[in-house]
């Protein structure tokens, strides 16, 4: 522990520095809060920059938009003119062929879903858009993670822009875009190629590396030449790396589509959910979202299966018809069914009249459930706004007051407050060590003053200096740059804004989730309800979770914090279970043969083997809680992702750029820390492989 | 071909594969003038890790040549030498009288689609190749046609006894019939060199034990040039016409297996020999008696036959056997020379081959 002594020291000064400054706060407010007239003029740079860029490439941009704008309004009237009983046909086809009966009746009933609740031409507007950037972005992806695989400077290069890519939220560079291509449903496929582009090239890197070297020695000694021991060799034995990347494309192309229909204009899908959202049509919306969770999981399981599917044994001396037996069959399916559309004219046009639309009934439910229960929701909302979500913001010192407490908060309590806070510390170091005491006495502090009004300085410090304690001075520089630049550019009060939000709904989600996940790897039971579920809501468009709480909560930041919660659980549970389900077997055979109980063998054998991968899992958990926090700026939080809300509104590329940026930096940083963290224990431990 | 067992097949002269650090001063230099243990010392001091040191060996039409040696001993950096997975650092590998280390990359694929073939230790089979297609994929990257694949593949199949597996995939099949796949897809071009990289070592030891015999067998009928790299002395010792052992890169030492026990060259290879059954490796040849005279009252035996087989005759025929080398007699084995041998054997390790 000696080695702490340094960092033990460091951090006792930083706290106590806090303290001071915020004592000294009525005299030297810079101390605390950054001063405006500091912050650097960078919002104007970057939009005089995005100016000159548009003026001088603009022209190019557009040559590709239009030329883009070809096949892409080819596609789209090809589906919408595709009578729906044959997509209906292919599609449960394609089902069967991959992977079963089972899927085939799922995707069945959800196009058919799709065509009964009458949002067919909407749905095909947006799988137009998928069908058009998928196959472009496999494309860049292959190309790029080929050229990552050859090259280590290109791997270099790629990767840091991959992080950047997926890491800045989707909403920041549709505005780029959106001047650069001009306005039109071109900006929503360049984005979602931009951002679904990237797990085809780290799964093709993947899969290239991980074709055993033997298996190449065997083709050069066939004696394949170079391009032979590509195409023959290398791709076909990492094609199931590479397919499980286009499922992953696929999804993420989706998602983006639906992201990108805030900009309107292409009568899709995610326009649907969205209109009627801000009309507060909530029971419309909700029809409109389950078809997108329906596409995206005909489309997850699809692709899915396609991937991992085992080849046919093959037949030796195969004829065409018996090698394209499947394409053959699911052409005459096709056709079939287009010849019967012209006798049956309902199988062409499904009639306006047969349509079933229950959304007055889901919003009279909706209503009655509300009203109903307004006490116990209201209960709800004030007191989780109250009890929780104030202290942390804002801090103790102002949240108590006779309205939301009840009671003032006098200086005999905040005495009181003190003292109790000096003697817990004071147990804590006694009990546990000097940093563990450190810990609650940020966590005292904190939770008297409010996140948002600790002082600048000292945060900076804190955040690099617990950087350097857990990777190196490399991480410590990263974070140090990356906050300096939010600070200076001065978003820092809402980048505070969104650590709280975001860091609440973390903490909460993953306290819950792995509460959940340990239970689940006890009993199988909950593991086989659990897995459906974290399934439906991982493959589920962000956008469409929000509905259901808004329904009932309305729009506030309480809503938005259950929203980010219900999607950032999923990896926390996933990982609590996968941890402590795949510890090495010997080790628990050994602890039972010594006389653990159950619970001993959890507590002090399984958890702390398990403790890595459930920092894998918190890891997760931060980074879909970003994600999720853009989307949730739909639903008024303030923050950096309402400012990129914001930026995009305008048109200010600058705000909307600044503060999408000052999201993924907070995410690197915090993706690298958890990371760092995990690896060192893992090491320790012994249990990683590198 | 024209070829007979004593031509020189292929041929390794003064081969070096030197790992980090550019080692090329030393072979403008000093290669020749100082010793290979030295030379090597020196390398490893300066940061370079010589993994074959001045390796030098021939291997004959129709012979089995074994490369037996521990991991790290630098047997697989020879093997991939020779067919140039790897690329030597200095010396020369000479096929059929030419130099394979000069040869172009088109020279290179062309000898390696039609004269060598190579099996690997953990099979390298193409996971989406069903079997046939597998055993195919050499001819199919020559672009035959593919009905003259399905023929030279059905015959190799047929070989290594595939029949029925066809369109089987390599994931559904044993370690040992995999790896009869892999033979199979060496042989499929009818090489005239074949390298075998420890191919049985994954294998459980009661099928390596029949893979053992099913490449004698596969051997007997094709009579291939072969290098055989292993780990394990007993595979080597029944495989090999001759061995070479190496150790730390540097050839320890080479022979027959039998030269080898009867005359370890150090300690290292004496500690091998230890476990050996000696009445199945000494062949009648190793333990004739210089003093007997041959009778035409005693049995004739084949100068190859093991001790082992001789013993029930020498019971019963106590002044001795006549051992024959083509038709002619070699000389006498008596009962007390077998004796002497085998004790010879336990007590005086390294003492002089007998004639």
């Amino acid at each position: 522990m000696n080695h702490l002594r340094p960092f033990t020291l460091a951090w006792c000064l930083l706290i106590a520095l806090t303290l001071a400054f915020l004592a000294l706060q009525r005299w030297a407010g810079w101390l605390v809060v950054y001063p405006e007239s500091w912050v650097m003029p960078i919002t104007p740079l970057l939009n005089s920059f995005m100016e000159w860029c548009v003026d001088v490439f603009g022209p190019f941009f557009r040559a590709i938009s239009s030329a883009l704008s070809i096949p892409m309004s080819a596609v789209r009237e090809f589906l919408n003119w595709l009578p729906w009983s044959v997509t209906l046909t292919l599609v449960t086809f394609a089902a069967y062929a991959v992977s079963g009966w089972q899927l085939a009746i799922f995707s069945f009933i959800s196009v058919l879903y799709m065509v009964v609740i009458g949002y067919w031409h909407e749905s095909m507007n947006s799988l137009a858009l998928v069908a058009i950037s998928v196959p472009l972005a496999v494309l860049v992806g292959f190309a790029l993670g080929t050229l990552a695989f050859y090259s280590d400077r290109a791997e270099r290069a790629i990767k840091p822009t991959m992080d950047l890519l997926q890491t800045v939220p989707a909403f920041a560079y549709l505005l780029p875009i959106l001047l650069l291509f001009g306005f039109g449903p071109v900006v929503g496929l360049i984005a979602s190629v931009l951002y679904a582009f990237p797990p085809t090239v780290r799964n093709t890197m993947l899969g290239l590396r991980r074709v055993p070297q033997e298996v190449i020695e065997a083709g050069l000694m066939s004696g394949a030449t170079a391009p032979q021991l590509f195409w023959r060799v290398r791709v076909p034995s990492a094609m199931r790396q590479i397919l499980l990347g286009v499922n992953q494309t696929t999804m993420a192309a989706f998602s983006m589509v639906i992201i990108a229909s805030i900009i309107g204009g292409t009568a899709d899908i995610g326009w649907e959910v969205l209109s009627t959202m801000r009309k507060a049509q909530f029971g419309e919306s909700l029809l409109a979202g389950i078809v997108i969770a329906l596409m995206a999981m005909v489309m997850d399981r699809i692709t899915a299966a396609a991937a991992t599917a085992e080849p046919k044994e093959p037949v030796l001396d195969e004829s065409f018809a018996s090698r394209h037996r499947m394409w053959l069959i699911a052409a005459g399916l096709g056709i079939g069914v287009a010849l019967l559309a012209q006798v049956l004219p309902f199988l062409n046009e499904y009639p306006r009249s047969w349509e079933i639309f229950p959304a007055r009934y889901l919003n009279d439910a909706v209503t009655y459930i509300v009203v109903e229960f307004a006490d116990l929701i209201s209960m709800i909302k004030t007191a989780a706004f109250f009890f929780v979500m104030l202290p942390v913001k804002i801090g103790l010192q102002e949240t108590i007051s006779p309205f939301t407490w009840g009671f003032e908060f006098t200086t005999t309590l905040k005495l009181a407050y003190a003292a109790a806070a000096v003697a817990l510390i004071g147990l804590t170091a006694w009990r546990r060590g000097m940093m563990a005491a450190l810990f609650v006495a940020f966590c005292a502090t904190l939770l008297y003053f409010g996140l948002t009004r600790l002082p600048w300085p000292t945060l900076l410090a804190m955040a690099t200096l617990l950087s350097w304690q857990l990777s190196g001075p490399k991480l410590a520089l990263g974070t140090f740059l990356g906050l300096g630049f939010i600070i200076i550019s001065g978003v820092w009060p809402q980048a505070l804004l969104s650590i709280y939000l975001c860091g609440l709904a973390v903490l909460l989600s993953f306290a819950i989730g792995a509460t959940l996940g340990i239970l689940a790897s006890e009993f199988d039971g909950l593991s086989a309800i659990l897995r459906p579920v974290n399934d439906t809501l991982q493959t589920m468009p962000l956008f469409v979770l929000l509905i259901p709480f808004l329904m009932i909560f309305k729009i506030g930041e309480f809503t938005a914090l259950l929203a980010i919660m219900a999607y950032a659980i999923v990896p926390a549970i996933r990982y609590a279970e996968h941890g402590l389900r795949n510890i090495p077997a010997h080790v628990i055979e050994a602890a039972t043969a010594i006389g653990c109980t159950r619970r001993q063998l959890l507590w002090r054998v399984k958890l702390p083997l398990a403790l890595p991968v459930m920092m894998l899992g918190l890891n997760q958990t931060i980074m879909f809680g970003i994600a999720m926090l853009v989307i949730a700026a739909l639903v008024g939080t303030n923050g950096l992702g309402q400012r990129v809300y914001i930026g995009l509104g305008d048109g200010d590329f600058g705000v909307g750029i600044v503060a999408g940026l000052g999201m993924a930096i907070i995410a690197m940083i915090a993706d690298r820390m958890t990371q760092a963290w995990s690896q060192k224990r893992q090491q320790e431990l012994g249990l990683s492989s590198d | 071909m024209g070829e007979t067992k004593d031509d020189v097949k292929l041929s390794c002269r003064n081969l070096w594969k030197v790992y980090k650090s550019s080692a090329a001063p030393y072979f403008k230099s000093e290669v020749g003038k100082t010793g290979v243990k030295e030379l090597s010392e020196r390398m490893r001091e300066d940061g370079a890790i010589p993994a074959a040191a001045d390796v030098n060996f021939d291997v004959h039409v129709g012979e089995i040549f074994v490369i037996m040696g521990l991991s790290g001993s630098g047997k697989s950096t020879v093997v991939r030498c020779l067919s140039r997975l790897i690329e030597a650092t200095h010396g020369e590998v000479v096929l059929d009288g030419e130099d394979l280390l000069k040869k172009s990359d088109k020279d290179l694929i062309d000898i390696r689609r039609h004269k060598m073939g190579m099996v690997f230790q953990n099979f390298g089979l193409m996971p989406h190749l069903s079997v046939f297609d597998n055993i195919a994929f050499p001819l199919s990257l020559q672009g035959l046609p593919r009905k003259e694949q399905i023929e030279k593949a059905r015959r190799v199949i047929e070989l290594v006894g595939l029949e029925g597996r066809e369109t089987a995939y390599p994931r559904q099949l044993s370690g040992g019939q995999q790896q009869r796949v892999g033979i199979a897809r060496s042989l499929a071009i009818e090489p005239e060199i074949w390298f075998l990289d420890e191919p049985f070592s994954a294998l459980d030891p009661l099928i390596r034990r029949q893979m053992q015999d099913e490449f004698l067998r596969i051997q007997r009928s094709l009579r291939k040039s072969i290098v055989f790299i292993t780990h394990d002395f007993l595979e080597a010792l029944r495989i090999a016409d001759r061995m070479m052992i190496m150790r730390d890169g540097q050839v320890v030492q080479m022979g027959t297996p039998a030269e080898l026990i009867v005359n370890p060259a150090d300690d290292y290879v004496a500690e091998f020999t230890e476990e050996v059954p000696m009445v199945r490796v000494l062949k009648a040849r190793n333990v004739i008696d210089p003093d007997a005279q041959p009778a035409d009252t005693m049995p004739e035996q084949d100068s190859e036959r093991s001790v082992e087989q001789l013993l029930p005759l020498l019971a019963s025929h106590k002044d001795g056997i006549r051992i024959m080398r083509d038709g002619a007699v070699m000389g006498v084995v008596t009962a007390g020379s077998v004796i002497s041998a085998l004790a010879h054997q336990d007590t005086h390790r390294g003492a002089e081959v007998p004639a």
